[in-house]
């Protein structure tokens, strides 16, 4: 894969007078691993929402590869390959890791209207969906309910569910969220090790996990993005620094 | 290692759609009222019927979470196409049964595209505004449906032109009994099957399935016109067996004796709302005999206490228990 994956052009929205997104412009190269960064209130997440449908912007567009996506609802999108993960665990508590990650590969493969075969027919997609969980360390705990795991499984477990929609593009909103520091390595650990046909955008405020882990990174400020590049010159930035990194950055 | 865990898996999916003993015990026992209660048939045929019309009302709010408080205008719809085909001189019960499913469905589909895009509060409202509406105009339309006094003239036609509808209920309770059971297989299929899959994904976190693909609201409509379907099905055997049908099929009393007797029995288990049924239909006959005024006192203080007691209905106190004492359900 070649040329930009995802680009947005003049994104507008805001909430009467507060202003989520101001003129913001993106372009994701194929492969590359973007962090997203900036201070709380920055409109990172509100990025991600305008990006996968689930907010309508004011003006602008989206691109997703050659074509716009800018009128396609959430679920097109997902199909065409540009999909999410949750700052904040949003999973399927009574239904087991097995049976969600089997129900997403089912959604992509168009067999999910099927009502007059059982399940256990659809065997290349189970067989699919564990592969998906095995190689996330989830095969141990499949069968058991989403609501019984540990909270770093059910993280696992978000970016599995996104996995198996086969993404081009996948948006990860704060994927270490909440998960214990050694732990959050392992995460990202997983995530470094994704195919490069991928294309990651991650928000991230651990800025060791971020220089770990990033090629390039997004600053956003206050609805706008103030500055883009690559991990030794966000350290740089003047501005960056004056912002958001302050006195807490030792790189 | 891996494809001893992989097989594993399918093993453990398989089980759960196995039948198991409990299942097979009680449909040998729905046989029971023929040699233990002959006189009770008529109700028995009644309970069935009804049954069948939980058992639609379990597929939309015990596996998919859309909750209703108009179901009863699928089953109102089918009783009276059923009726007033016979009316207008077709009294043959198999095909009254398809047209008036078909009736049912058409109206459940229309329907569901505005069912499908609300939740929670909003949806109950639009349900029951719906109900209303269609009993109103069915109230009003008394030119066709009898109004208040409900169709008259009614009179089916045997069963296969062999087996005439009894006074016993003997013809009525074997009628209902199989179409109740036939459904039930699809049912069972059904939420067995991947779509059953994602309507569980539906009523576990409706908001979280556009983010893996699913086109949810396509996949209500879907369910939405099978249970009005099958709702139409279960309206269209009690007019063909009681040869009536009066507003109450259509009425609000009726949108939420449904909804109590799936929260009685237990929601989303199949069997919850079968169990449920029994148990309202058998004590109401019960208590309505000693008092029947008190009827609904009785049966609002065993609906506080199940819902206090057993979170998920009598089934599911009954599957703890046979848990406890180590047995498998």
């Amino acid at each position: 894969m070649s040329g930009t994956a995802l680009s947005a052009r003049g994104l507008n929205k805001s909430f009467g007078s507060l202003v989520v997104a101001d003129d913001v412009a993106l372009d994701l190269p194929a492969g590359v691993r973007y962090a997203l960064i900036g201070p709380n209130g920055a409109g990172k997440t509100t990025l991600i929402n305008l990006m996968t449908g689930m907010l309508r912007p004011d003006a602008g567009a989206i691109f997703l590869g050659d074509n716009e996506i800018t009128a396609l609802p959430p679920e097109q999108r997902v199909r065409l390959g540009l999909v999410r993960t949750y700052q904040v665990n949003s999973l399927f508590p009574h239904l087991t890791a097995l049976e969600s990650v089997t129900l997403a590969v089912c959604e992509r493969r168009r067999v999910a209207r099927n009502w007059w075969r059982e399940l256990t027919a659809y065997s290349q997609e189970i067989d699919e969906a564990h592969d998906i969980l095995a190689a996330l360390t989830l095969a141990a705990v499949c069968h058991r309910l989403t609501r019984e795991l540990a909270y770093g499984q059910q993280r696992l477990l978000e970016i599995a569910l996104a996995l198996a929609t086969r993404p081009k593009v996948l948006l990860l909103d704060e994927p270490a969220a909440g998960v214990p520091r050694e732990e959050s390595k392992e995460l990202f650990a997983a995530i470094a090790g994704l195919s490069r046909d991928i294309t990651v955008l991650f928000i991230e405020h651990d800025m060791d996990l971020v220089f770990r882990f990033a090629s390039r990174v997004i600053v956003m400020v206050g609805g706008r993005v103030l500055v883009e590049g690559t991990p030794s010159d966000i350290a740089a930035d003047q501005r960056v620094r004056a912002v958001y990194l302050g006195k807490s950055h030792h790189g | 290692m891996t494809t001893q865990t992989l097989a594993g898996s399918h093993d453990v999916l398989r089980a759960q759609i196995r039948w198991r003993w409990s299942e097979v015990a009680f449909w040998l026992a729905t046989l029971l009222p023929f040699v233990l209660a002959p006189n009770y048939l008529v109700l028995a045929s009644q309970v069935a019927i009804t049954a069948l019309f939980v058992l639609s009302f379990d597929l939309i709010l015990g596996f998919s979470g859309i909750v209703s408080l108009g179901h009863a205008a699928y089953f109102g719809t089918g009783a009276y196409t059923a009726g007033l085909l016979s009316v207008w001189g077709w009294g043959e019960p198999l095909s009254g049964l398809a047209i008036a499913a078909l009736a049912a469905g058409l109206f459940g589909y229309l329907t569901s595209f505005i069912v499908a895009r609300f939740r929670h509060l909003a949806l109950i409202m639009i349900t029951l505004g719906i109900g209303l509406v269609i009993e109103e105009v069915a109230n009003h339309a008394s030119w066709l449906t009898g109004g208040f006094d409900g169709l008259q003239g009614i009179h089916t036609w045997p069963l296969f032109n062999t087996f005439r509808f009894d006074l016993y209920g003997y013809t009525a309770y074997s009628y209902a009994l199989v179409v109740l059971f036939l459904i039930f297989l699809v049912a069972r299929r059904l939420i067995h099957s991947p779509f059953g899959l994602a309507l569980r994904g539906i009523r576990e976190n409706g908001q979280r399935m556009p983010a893996i693909g699913a086109p949810t609201r396509a996949h209500i409509r879907t369910i939405y016109t099978i249970a009005a379907i099958i709702a139409g099905i279960a309206g269209a055997m009690l007019a063909q067996t009681t040869e009536t049908v009066s507003l109450e099929s259509l009425g609000f009393q009726r949108s939420a004796d449904v909804l109590v007797m799936l929260i009685l029995g237990g929601t989303g288990r199949l069997y919850g709302g079968l169990v449920g049924t029994i148990v309202y239909m058998v004590a109401r006959d019960q208590f309505s005999g000693l008092n029947p005024q008190y009827w609904y006192f009785w049966i609002g203080l065993l609906l506080i206490a199940v819902v206090m007691l057993l979170p998920n209905g009598i089934l599911g106190g009954l599957t703890l228990l046979a848990r406890r004492l180590g047995m498998k359900p």
